[in-house]
């Protein structure tokens, strides 16, 4: 099937839209930003960001048309995120997908944020070969997925407790960092020595031929988070930029061991990153080295297609139609919707 | 000129298809909390009881608020899609208006009050004019107490409409010359949305998709205290 997908994304603070044809070709995608509304607070403000999400609904949206060179009545489909994400901030973009769909008479498609993260890598190397792992981590989720084929994915692990972005955003705000958090800890490290501390690496200490299955391919943070809270605590006068430093290499490190041990238990030929911590410059490097080491196949996106983006929400849509077919008009946000393990498609 | 009304700023959605021979069909979802997903299949259940297409709407009218800001937001997002992907103008009707117009037969003062939670209303105050209402005290949000002194300071007559204040109507009943009007009347309704459009159309009133803005009256709460803790320190 042919077809020009317009998608939307809003289930945090970026409002997005994209045209994309068939999955492959991104003809536009335009992200706005709340970052600069939300930075003096700290942290995304739900409210906050709803409002944003409405005042900025059509201007993006008509500039991803106007930039793909796109009539409205061109479009295929309109896909958007309904979840997980934030509520308010979800519904704005559902409502408006739904209602081009109606007046353009063409399928409304609900795709899963974290699905349409697992196709960004796709955007940019549409022959991965499968299977292929992807370590999906940011600021809401810290996950391995082991993609069999399109259509045919299940998750391998999960963090336990706090995922690695929201590690990050409250190590930084307890180090004074500006928000958000991520970029500022990415930054400062660079300065610093990440071997000056040997902060706690969760669950990758023990051997992992004995570990149990359930731990193996699992994640935690929050005992990381708080033993570099503790130590800033005790030690007032510590080089932050050694603490970020040491931080982010825990970090990396647990992610990227986890996920050479997830490539060895599947047999999977590739390795892929996505989500917004995927961004991060050492865990960029760190993931490309333990690739190189693995000999398996490494993808990494461009940091603009890592972060929350509508082009990933147009190819996912794409699949989902192959897939799924259209959704219901009466399609709500689903704010806890988990990633739909697809094993039989 | 036919057009499309969207109103879900209140507890209820709704949404209606009119023009110069009134209103052609219209939906009303009472069942509170599900606009999202109840409004996209009235709009395409309206449209084909009303036997257009949506090529043929020239107007798309909206609630703007005050109201609930899940609701309002569905709403507006809704509606200025539309109208963009139409190419079509807006017009945006305060909630307050739609809750006194339909009231405009009694010769009483109008003082309409929405329900806006955390014991607050939203509340106006109009008066009946030839041919429709005229609004004499803006949109504010009051506490049921403040709408009270407020009451008792005017000598006239007065019709409390809304779900407001039918919710707080022990708090107003102390005033006799205060009359509550019924249920039927206690939320904004899309076929009052579209007949207060069209007198708005006639007189060539729009407004382009990008111009409607909600109308919250309230602040986030995250906005507030960071402002006051910034005061304070
Ligand atoms: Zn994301």
């Amino acid at each position: 099937m042919s077809g020009l997908i317009l998608g939307i994304e809003t289930s945090c603070d970026e409002t997005a839209a994209a045209v994309v044809d068939s999955a492959k070709t991104v003809r536009s995608s335009v992200v706005s930003s709340q970052i600069d509304l939300h930075a003096r607070f700290g942290g995304v403000v739900p409210e906050v960001a709803s409002r944003a999400h409405l005042d900025l609904m059509i201007p993006v949206v008509a500039e991803s048309l106007v930039s793909a060179g796109v009539e409205g009545n061109e479009v295929d489909a309109v896909a958007a995120t309904t979840g997980p994400g934030l509520v308010g901030s979800l519904l704005v973009g559902v409502t408006a997908a739904k209602s081009l769909s109606l007046v353009w008479d063409v399928p409304f498609v609900s795709v899963n944020h974290l699905e349409a993260h697992l196709y960004a890598s796709f955007l940019e190397e549409p022959d991965l070969d499968f299977p292929l792992v992807v370590l999906l981590v940011s600021g809401g989720h810290t996950m391995l997925v082991l993609m069999e084929a399109h259509g045919r994915y299940r998750v391998l692990g999960s963090t336990l407790d706090d995922a690695a972005g929201e590690a990050f955003d409250k190590v930084a705000r307890y180090l004074g960092l500006e928000y958000p958090g991520g970029p500022a800890i990415d930054a400062l490290a660079v300065e610093g020595d990440p071997t000056a501390f040997d902060y706690p690496r969760a669950l990758v200490q023990e051997n992992p031929d004995t570990m149990a299955e359930d731990r193996k391919l699992a994640f935690s943070f929050s005992g990381l988070k708080t033993a570099v809270i503790n130590h800033v605590r005790n030690n007032p006068d510590v080089s932050t930029a050694d603490v970020a430093a040491s931080f982010q290499e825990a970090v990396v490190e647990v992610l990227v061991t986890k996920a050479k041990w997830a490539a060895a238990a599947t047999g999977a030929k590739g390795l892929c990153l996505g989500g917004g911590v995927a961004a991060n410059s050492r865990l960029r490097e760190k993931f490309l080295d333990a690739c190189i080491e693995t000999g398996v196949q490494s993808f990494i996106p461009s940091r603009s297609m890592c972060t929350d983006n509508a082009a990933m929400v147009a190819a996912a849509g794409w699949w989902c139609l192959q897939m799924d077919g259209s959704s219901p008009l009466n399609t709500g946000a689903d704010p806890n919707w988990g990633l739909p393990e697809r094993l039989n498609s | 000129m036919l057009i499309l009304g969207i109103e879900s700023a209140g507890s209820q959605v709704g949404c209606a298809i009119g023009g110069h021979e009134g209103v052609l069909a219209s939906a009303h979802t009472g069942k509170g909390r599900q606009h999202a997903e109840s409004l996209a299949p009235q709009i395409d259940f309206v449209r084909r009881q009303a036997g257009i297409e949506f090529s043929e709407l020239g107007v798309v009218a909206v609630d703007v608020g005050p109201g609930l800001y899940t609701g309002l937001r569905v709403g507006i997002s809704s509606a200025t899609t539309i109208a963009h992907a139409l190419g079509i103008p807006m017009i945006g009707i305060s909630s307050l208006d739609l809750l006194a117009f339909p009231a405009r037969w009694t010769s009483r003062l109008i003082v309409t009050a929405l329900d806006a939670r955390r014991g607050e209303l939203f509340t106006a105050l109009f008066r009946k004019v030839p041919g429709g209402i005229q609004r004499i005290r803006d949109p504010q949000v009051n506490t049921p107490q403040e709408l009270l002194a407020e009451l008792m300071t005017i000598e006239e007559p007065a019709l409390l409409v809304g779900d407001g204040a039918l919710r707080y109507q022990e708090i107003f009943s102390s005033i006799r010359r205060v009359e509550m009007a019924e249920q039927g009347l206690a939320n904004p309704s899309a076929r009052s949305l579209v007949q207060l459009a069209h007198a708005q159309a006639l007189r060539e009133e729009f407004v382009p998709s990008w111009d409607i803005k909600p109308v919250y009256l309230r602040q986030p709460d995250a906005e507030i205290n960071w402002k006051t803790r910034k005061e304070d320190s």
